[in-house]
């Protein structure tokens, strides 16, 4: 070997190159993307003010205040945005890589592909719906009646897991292109679909989509039990309150078999060649 | 600078043999069937050399690229380059290889090649120090100062295609790979592209494996030409043997007002097409100079024009095919 291990950029040094140098390319014109941010800001703002709506209505809904569902809200949504913000790369891997044949590009550099495509664009637009979630997050907090002031530190890992949660679904998305590039929308049911459903509570579902966002997709995991443990609201479910302190790690567990689902995938392109 | 190695070949291929499983039909359930593109090629390629490696589309050139590359994986067979089997360390392979595909970009489109070979050097963990040097090198033979600060969406083809062989090069390579690397350029820009691959050799010793359509390319490049169609190897050659064997024959096309008179050719040349207004005569110029023939048909009644060509390459490949399977 020519380079000795330690000569060799870390990848998080590398990860911040590339991402500074997207971030770059973004702001080479700063006017869409003030246009972008601002209409990621209004049209994911629009959708809490139907929720906020109905419970301006009607008070309370099967149990539940508007605190507690702004607080799912808020949660899901920075979640998202993070991820959002992490995984263009992924989100674009089908069009952009396996269509016109540039994922032979990555495999031809020095580096795991995982990387390379986080590296492929830190996106900036999403900073509209994570502004917009947190504030929602904030007024929710302050809403609701029993906040566990303590309790909150579990927000911030509940957020980290929401966001490996859903960067789990890119990554899982990006390696179902190698199999067909068509019809992938079907995965926005797990993304757009998983944040509608995450800001409701899991109660309001019935019982197969309940045990598939807890088990599946550990949507509940990150958001749902978190939010209970932090506003001290006991599950209509049954399930203990403290067990929102430890399920944030589920969105972790879904990321880490997505990467083994991702590895499986590149190792099935490189023998197929397509 | 590389470690240096041992003085063993750069490249090795032995029996190396891909074949890809198709589905037809492109349903889920459909049949499969295996198609052959390496038919157990055998090869290898001793440092510093340049070896072109030419064929007809669908030869198996793309395949054995790609696993030379790192890329895919092969069915069977054994390769080594510079040492290490391609596929079964990537990472550690693609840090000492340099790749140009001539179709697709290796740099960032949104941005400058100035900021993308920055990437680049941290991607492969270039010293700075090296990288300097490289960059100032590169830009030098390469002639890139007038464009290292636009974005590469700006730049022409021959100017993106000088930036990616830069960019190819910028972590010292033992090893090049040419894939079609004048593919669309025009004239000033393939023969800058050629003049530096030939100084890259000359000067540093590095190993290059070229891919090309293009004729020209393999006479001004390449000692060595290893010819391939349908998954075989048909020839494997120093390119002046090549030469004097297949690719000297030429072609003398004679178009006429009317119907073309019947001819009498000289040693050396043969009619090989007729058509209501035109002739195509090939010829050796071994035997028959192109100036003697020239002179010998221009006396031909309602000759209105003449071209001398070459064969291209897949005309040459597919007589080199007809002649094997026979």
């Amino acid at each position: 070997m020519s380079q000795s291990p330690s000569r060799t950029l870390s990848a998080i040094g590398l990860y911040r190159r590339m991402a500074g140098a997207s971030i770059v390319a973004q702001l080479r014109y700063p006017g869409t993307f003030a246009i972008q941010a601002i209409g990621n800001f209004v049209t994911t703002l629009l959708g809490f003010f139907g929720i906020w709506s109905l419970f301006h209505r009607f008070g309370s809904i099967a149990g539940w205040d508007i605190g507690t569902v702004a607080v799912l809200y808020g949660l899901v949504n920075v979640a998202f945005a993070v991820a959002e913000t992490l995984g263009r790369g992924f989100e674009v891997f089908g069009g952009e890589y396996v269509r016109t044949g540039s994922f032979d590009r990555l495999l031809l550099r020095p580096r795991s592909t995982l990387l390379l495509l986080l590296g492929h664009e830190l996106r900036l637009r999403p900073i509209g719906r994570f502004l917009q979630g947190a504030f929602v997050l904030i007024a929710g907090l302050w809403l609701a009646p029993h906040v566990q002031w303590s309790a909150l530190l579990v927000l911030p890992s509940a957020i980290a897991g929401g966001a490996a949660m859903f960067l789990g679904v890119l990554i899982g998305q990006a390696a179902l292109c190698f199999i067909t590039v068509e019809g992938l929308e079907v995965v926005n049911v797990l993304t757009y679909g998983g944040v509608e459903a995450g800001q409701y509570p899991l109660t309001m579902f019935g019982r197969w989509l309940r045990r598939f966002i807890t088990f599946v997709l550990p949507l509940a995991a990150v958001c749902y039990y978190p939010a209970l443990f932090s506003l001290n609201h006991p599950d209509p479910l049954g399930m203990p309150t403290w067990i929102g302190s430890l399920s944030p790690l589920g969105g972790f567990a879904f990321l880490g078999v997505m990467v083994l689902v991702w590895h499986r995938a590149v190792a099935g392109y490189v023998s197929s060649g397509s | 600078m590389p470690t240096p190695l041992p003085t063993s070949d750069a490249i090795t291929v032995n029996n190396l043999r891909k074949t890809y499983r198709i589905r037809e039909g492109g349903s889920w359930r459909g049949k499969t069937r295996d198609i052959v593109a390496l038919d157990g090629i055998s090869f290898s390629v001793p440092r510093g050399q340049i070896a072109g490696f030419i064929g007809p589309n669908g030869a198996g050139k793309s395949t054995a690229i790609k696993i030379l590359s790192g890329i895919l994986r092969p069915t069977s067979g054994d390769v080594q380059v510079n040492g290490l089997v391609p596929w079964t360390n990537r990472v550690a392979h693609v840090a000492r290889i340099g790749v140009v595909f001539g179709q697709r970009t290796q740099l960032w489109w949104d941005l400058s090649v100035a900021e993308g070979l920055a990437l680049l050097r941290d991607i492969y963990s270039v010293e700075p120090e090296r990288f300097a040097r490289n960059r100032a090198r590169l830009a030098d033979a390469l002639d890139l100062g007038g464009i290292m600060d636009q974005s590469v969406r700006q730049l022409s083809l021959g100017q993106r295609m000088r930036a990616e062989i830069a960019a190819s090069l910028i972590h010292d390579p033992d090893i090049l790979i040419l894939d079609e690397p004048t593919i669309g350029l025009d004239a000033p820009s393939k023969l800058a592209v050629r003049a530096f691959v030939h100084e890259l050799c000359r000067d540093r010793g590095t190993t290059v494996l070229l891919t090309t359509h293009d004729m020209h390319d393999i006479e001004a490049l390449a000692e060595r030409v290893i010819v391939i169609g349908h998954g075989r190897i048909l020839a494997d050659s120093p390119f002046e043997a090549l030469r004097t064997t297949t690719l000297s024959e030429r072609i003398l096309e004679l178009d006429f007002h009317g119907t073309p008179p019947d001819l009498t050719l000289p040693a050396g040349a043969r009619e090989t097409a007729r058509a209501s207004q035109s002739v195509t005569i090939t010829f050796d110029p071994r035997q028959i100079p192109a100036p003697a023939l020239v002179a010998h048909v221009g006396h031909l009644p309602g000759l209105d024009d003449l071209r001398i060509s070459r064969p291209s390459i897949d005309e040459i490949i597919t007589r080199f095919y007809a002649d094997h399977a026979a």
